[in-house]
């Protein structure tokens, strides 16, 4: 099966681990990625902030260019996944913006016509392959391994698609047939704070509080993400949690493929795990060495 | 009857609203309107639901289900110089969770557009100044460039944390998850020309020509029609 490929900003830089391990777990399943050539940010929640029709516009021009390709595109962060699934939603209920879209997007000879469907790879792993084939393929054992499974916000809100928007399960059954254990996590699917994080920082840190404690609390070794936002916000202010709050927080935050890899074979460092700023402990790591 | 002039708001009678008032409405209801199902803002039942969802309402002086009272009460205004609209993180959940299917989130886009469109925000304010920064980054490389959108950011609005973020800042270079060079695209010309077309279709403003007058009340303050009788008539 192919797919069209839209990385998204973010994982050109700070989620540099989550486009490597995607695109080792896609290539050890047979999967084939094809980047859209020269694609632009999709605007995330910034450029909507600002402007409505100019950010759907530009957003539109990634479907547009994707289109002729005729595939799926996989978006991997959770704000384009949603933007770009926005963009296509409103153009298909507003005749009016779908006019003035097209009509920006022919200045440069471009036009969408609402032939692309946006999924997440996480949709796409677990309802294209199957939870079982990719079991089969698994060369290490999770078992003994904690996880809590976060799902953050937008990639079941506010179109739940492949999973449901309160209780989402695709992520918790894929890792348990893994041999994972998934710790009761009633915050899956709570917000991160977001962009809050640098512009009300006191309300995402006790958003990022709330979440890190929860997971930790509950006994998890890792936390899994589906988001380049939640990593960087769970992964990257421990200091500032540890000023407010006095909480001091040992649990790393995982992109969900990183693990995936590992499972599939691949070391903990090829997959960028050791990127992050929180590291794995000792015990989990050698886990994770463990081949079946 | 004469028409009132702003001063004499105090005397005003519940939910009438100025002139200023009736602008902001219209433009507001323009912009809602354009979100697929905005209509369904009339179909508020005041559950509170929407606040009750909410992971930073706790942060908010406002709270959600507040935020669609207070326009039915001609209060937008009130509801653009609140902090609220600034503290949503756009996560959905009022969104997911609405018994009326009303888009709460698209909502709280639309009058941060008109804040900002108006300038209705204190100086160097945050929300304001990474939004407009984030603007100026795609409209440039076609791509976010996150450090120089972080520097960008704090220099303007926050210096000191951009000191105390420095040293997390060198930790992730030195594992390689920050770019140091933007990433131009190489259709930039396009996005420009793309951008520069669908700008003109923005929302017109409406220059709404009725002084503050008795007869408009709630709704009716939006289709432009003054009732013959005026006064209160709910």
């Amino acid at each position: 099966m192919n797919y069209t490929y839209y990385p998204g900003c973010s994982l050109e830089a700070s989620a540099d681990s989550y486009d490597k391990s995607l695109k080792s777990v896609f290539s050890d399943l047979g999967l084939g990625l094809s980047e859209i050539v020269d694609w632009n940010c999709c605007g995330a929640t910034a450029y909507m902030s600002v402007k409505e029709t100019v950010s759907l516009a530009i957003s539109a021009r990634n479907l547009a260019l994707a289109e002729k390709a005729g595939l799926d595109i996989v978006a991997p962060c959770s704000a384009c996944y949603t933007v770009l699934a926005k963009t296509h939603k409103i153009m298909a209920e507003k005749s009016q913006l779908f006019d003035h879209v097209n009509s920006a997007l022919s200045q440069v000879g471009l036009s969408y016509n609402l032939g692309c469907r946006v999924r997440h790879p996480l949709d796409v792993l677990v309802n294209d392959v199957g939870i079982e084939a990719i079991a089969q393929k698994a060369k290490v054992s999770l078992k003994g391994l904690k996880i809590a499974q976060y799902y953050g916000c937008q990639i079941v809100r506010p179109y739940a698609t492949f999973d449901d928007a309160e209780n989402p399960v695709t992520m918790d059954k894929l890792f348990e047939a893994l041999g994972a254990e998934s710790v009761y996590y009633p915050n899956k699917v709570r917000c991160c704070g977001g962009m809050l994080m640098f512009t009300f920082a006191d309300v995402a840190l006790k958003l990022t509080d709330e979440l890190l404690r929860c997971a930790q609390e509950n006994g998890a070794d890792v936390i899994l993400t589906t988001c380049p936002m939640c990593q960087a916000n769970l992964d990257m202010h421990m200091d500032e949690l540890q000023q407010s709050y006095g909480h001091s927080y040992t649990i790393p935050t995982l992109f969900f493929t990183e693990l995936l890899g590992v499972a599939m074979g691949s070391s903990i460092s090829q997959m960028g795990i050791d990127k992050h700023l929180v590291p794995l402990a000792a015990n989990v790591a050698k886990l994770l060495e463990t081949k079946i | 009857m004469a028409p009132k002039t702003v001063q004499q708001l105090d005397d005003r009678k519940p939910g009438m609203v100025t002139r200023k008032e009736s602008e902001l409405r219209l433009e507001f209801l323009n912009q809602v309107m354009d979100i697929p199902g905005g209509e369904k803002i009339n179909r508020c039942i005041q559950c509170g639901t929407c606040s009750g969802s909410c992971p930073v309402s706790y942060a908010m002086d406002v709270q959600p289900r507040e935020l669609i009272a207070l326009f039915r009460a001609g209060l937008i205004e009130k509801i653009l110089q609140s902090r609220s609209i600034w503290i949503c993180a756009s996560c959905y959940q009022c969104t997911s969770r609405c018994p009326s299917s009303i888009k709460v989130t698209d909502i709280i886009y639309a009058l941060k557009r008109i804040a900002m469109e108006r300038k209705i925000y204190p100086d160097k304010f945050p929300v304001y100044a990474l939004s407009a920064k984030f603007v100026d980054n795609v409209n440039r490389y076609g791509r976010n460039f996150e450090l120089g959108l972080m520097m960008q950011f704090y220099l303007k609005t926050d210096l000191m944390r951009l000191f105390r973020m420095a040293p997390m800042g060198f930790k992730l270079m030195k594992l390689g998850r920050i770019s140091i060079a933007p990433k131009r695209i190489r259709a930039l010309e396009d996005i420009r020309k793309i951008i520069a077309k669908a700008d003109t279709f923005a929302v017109p403003r409406e220059t709404h020509k009725k002084e503050y007058i008795e007869g408009m009340i709630g709704y009716r303050a939006v289709d432009g029609e003054v009732p013959d009788s005026g006064g209160v008539q709910r």
